[in-house]
């Protein structure tokens, strides 16, 4: 059962809550194989993507999930709104809700701002990823591509390689994949493993070849290279010759270890093209089910809110 | 005027009197008497008993924001906030705009104040010209308009030379030191303590050394030059220990924290909650245990509020762009009972050291004490009665209290300042 107006995280979700997720998502999977690619789930409703950072591939993804549910979508970017004139993030979510509007899908640079966002707003409110705190679409979508390939997700391993610090993908999925029973280990430079992460009961370690050694998968995270301030970031090729995920490396691995990757792909410095490109590569995969998530997530919240206010 | 507080339980440990059935007769500005069932004509009598009676609270680590921001508190409000928390004298901290760093800047604060202040307000300069940490103050000057100290509070003097310049200078003057401890190169940006929570609300991390290695740094200027030093918000265990060793010695410093410290964690950031972002940050449950210790054992002189009023606009944004700091003044003494007395880390005894004797003392200000002859600043408590902290029961112009919600034990039924009793309205 679903019972939230908005999604706003997986460390406040259930495991329960989370495999009804899942399990909607297959549920609407089918959808989007149909030569009509639309039910009417949303039909009548609209749906806000409210973006403060650029982003393509998970604005599109919203997108398609609200058109595919038949809900009217806006988009609104930043670069192009009253955020300019210094309007504030409360006052553009009681603007956007005055409009009769029923989801807000929010990105926004700083950790905790679709919480806040939720909490002054009466309609639902979704993640699409809060500063370094949360994306969990994300994390749903690649639990989802790793359930489908692998039937189950207690007791699998899953690495997660790369800018960890940085990362509100690496914090969505070590949630959701811990409360599902996995074993994840995070790996990364020392300094991009963010303070008493093993808290989150998760193996870290800084070396490639032991992330990589018994993985049933491995997440592989983009480098933020535009978040390094502090020059605390190794240089790319440093990077791609210590983490890099390589045919050589994969060769010590399962051997149908699956790659995963949230896009977008800096080849050459965290992935070797031919293995983003080859045989056990997830990712084009996770985009396409990223549409059934999301219709998921959509139709959830958004039934949850009519009958919280019925 | 004369007025008579009777039967109150007294608590005035600069007189060895702890909890005694006593009467207090004012004579103008001054106490005339503390005796047993004094039998006189008053104007006006109070009756306080089964309440504690005890000398006003001295905060010695306050920011009215007068002059320059006026939207977020004045003296005027402040102080009005001041004497309902039954504080009856309180060291205004100088970032305000402009610094209150020039005998100018300080002649009109003084202006402000004997205008519009409802406490005794005193007035602690700028360390630097400008807060910018490049030329020290005219310290002689300052001292001759009425400073009583001098602090950069809400930065740190970076440079080392400077800073020890500044002590030198002060210890001539005769005039206190406080230091504001943090390297903001450790410190990074950061919006809360550095840990477990900072990585799990993706928040940046403000790290413990950022704040001790400061402690270190500014006790061993002192200690080379023999200064005295106080040193503000005590937020860590390791900062505390620093001070414990200093202390053993022989160094002459001294050191405050805030109710908030002692009471909230780390942990109660999990909702981001921008009342609860505050520089130094919350710690962790370790840090609040060291704290309480501290003050118990004498480590920790000082409980202030580091009242630091800010809009509702300036705190409902996102958490990365509020600002810091919590209000203080109207909850600190409930805070204190409520968490220390209570809970029997301090006695009553104890609370009025911290909260009253000991920060007048280290200011060198003739108060804290109900001797014969003393100044006339004193709060009638009601110790038991239960409240709960509102936006709509706080008076200050600012409504960013850590401690919304929260229920507490410990009211001030009246305040009297300088012998005229100013609370209740």
């Amino acid at each position: 059962m679903w019972v939230k107006k908005d999604l706003l995280g997986l460390d406040d979700l259930t495991k329960e809550e989370i495999e009804f997720i899942l399990a909607t998502a297959e549920s609407f999977k089918e959808v989007s194989s149909r030569s009509i690619k639309k039910v009417p789930a949303l039909r009548g409703k609209t749906v806000v993507n409210l973006f403060y950072e650029p982003s393509t591939r998970t604005r599109v993804s919203f997108e398609v999930a609200a058109k595919r549910l038949s809900a009217d979508v806006i988009n609104i970017s930043t670069e192009t709104s009253s955020v300019r004139k210094g309007e504030t993030l409360i006052d553009t979510g009681r603007n956007i809700q005055a409009l009769n509007t029923d989801i807000i899908v929010i990105r926004h640079n700083c950790s905790g701002a679709a919480l806040m966002l939720a909490r002054h707003v009466d309609i639902c409110v979704v993640n699409a990823g809060d500063g370094w705190h949360e994306h969990p679409t994300q994390a749903l979508l690649d639990i989802f591509t790793l359930k489908e390939k692998f039937g189950k997700i207690d007791g699998l391993k899953v690495s997660i390689v790369g800018d960890i610090a940085h990362s509100r993908v690496a914090r969505s999925n070590i949630w959701g994949l811990t409360k599902l029973g996995a074993k994840v280990t995070v790996c990364a430079p020392e300094m991009l493993i963010p303070v008493g992460i093993e808290q989150m009961n998760v193996r870290v370690t800084n070396d490639i070849n032991d992330a990589l050694k018994d993985a049933d998968a491995v997440n592989v995270l983009r480098m933020q290279f535009e978040r390094d301030a502090g020059g605390a970031f190794p240089k790319q090729l440093e990077y791609f010759k210590n983490f890099g995920i390589t045919k050589e490396r994969l060769k010590n691995a399962k051997k149908d270890i699956m790659i995963m990757h949230p896009g977008p792909l800096n080849r050459g410095v965290e992935i070797a093209s031919d293995v983003a490109d080859g045989d056990n590569s997830v990712i084009l995969e996770q985009v396409t089910n990223g549409i059934a998530v999301r219709m998921a997530v959509l139709f959830l919240v958004a039934q949850a809110r009519d009958k919280n206010s019925n | 005027m004369k007025i008579l507080i009777k039967n109150g339980l007294v608590v005035d440990p600069a007189n060895g009197i702890s909890g005694e059935i006593l009467d207090i007769l004012v004579q103008g500005t001054k106490i005339s008497r503390v005796a047993k069932n004094i039998k006189t004509g008053a104007e006006k009598v109070i009756d306080a008993s089964g309440k504690i009676v005890m000398p006003g609270l001295v905060d010695m680590h306050v920011h009215l924001r007068e002059p320059g921001r006026e939207d977020k508190e004045t003296v005027e409000s402040g102080t009005t906030a001041a004497i309902k928390g039954g504080v009856t004298s309180l060291l205004a901290m100088p970032n305000t705009n402009p610094a209150i760093d020039s005998a100018g800047n300080v002649r009109l604060l003084k202006n402000i104040i004997n205008k519009t202040a409802e406490a005794n307000v005193f007035i602690c300069a700028a360390i630097t010209r400008g807060r910018l940490g490049k030329e020290i103050t005219d310290i002689a000057k300052l001292k001759k308009e009425g400073v009583i100290a001098i602090s950069e509070d809400g930065s740190s003097v970076d440079c080392e030379a400077l800073m020890l310049d500044a002590l030198q200078k002060a210890r001539e003057e005769k005039i206190l030191v406080i230091s504001h401890c943090e390297d903001k190169t450790l410190s990074n940006n950061g919006m809360i303590n550095l840990g477990f929570v900072s990585t799990r609300l993706g928040l940046r991390g403000i790290s413990r050394e950022s704040e001790y290695k400061r402690v270190d740094r500014d006790i061993s200027l002192a200690e080379k030059i023999k200064s005295p030093l106080h040193i503000a918000h005590l937020s860590c265990k390791e900062s505390v220990e620093i001070i414990a060793k200093a202390k053993k010695r022989g160094i002459k410093v001294s050191c405050e924290t805030a109710p908030h410290y002692f009471v909230l964690s780390e942990e109660d950031l999990l909702g981001y909650d921008t009342n609860l972002k505050i520089n130094p940050p919350l710690r962790g449950k370790g840090d609040i245990s060291a704290i309480k210790k501290g003050l118990k054992d004498g480590t920790i002189d000082v409980i202030a509020s580091d009242h630091a009023p800010h809009t509702e606009n300036e705190k409902d944004v996102e958490f990365d762009h509020a600002e810091f700091g919590t209000i203080g003044l109207e909850t600190e003494l409930a805070v204190a009972i409520t968490e220390l007395v209570k809970k029997g880390f301090l006695d009553w005894q104890g609370l009025v050291e911290k909260m009253s004797l000991n920060p007048a003392k280290i200011l060198g200000i003739n108060r804290g004490t109900l001797g014969t002859g003393a100044e006339a600043d004193i709060i009638v408590v009601d110790p038991d009665k239960e409240w709960v902290v509102t936006k709509e029961n706080l008076v200050s112009k600012s409504r960013n209290s850590a401690f919304l919600d929260r229920r507490l034990n410990g009211v001030v039924c009246y305040t009297l300042c300088s012998g005229e009793a100013v609370y209740p309205p």
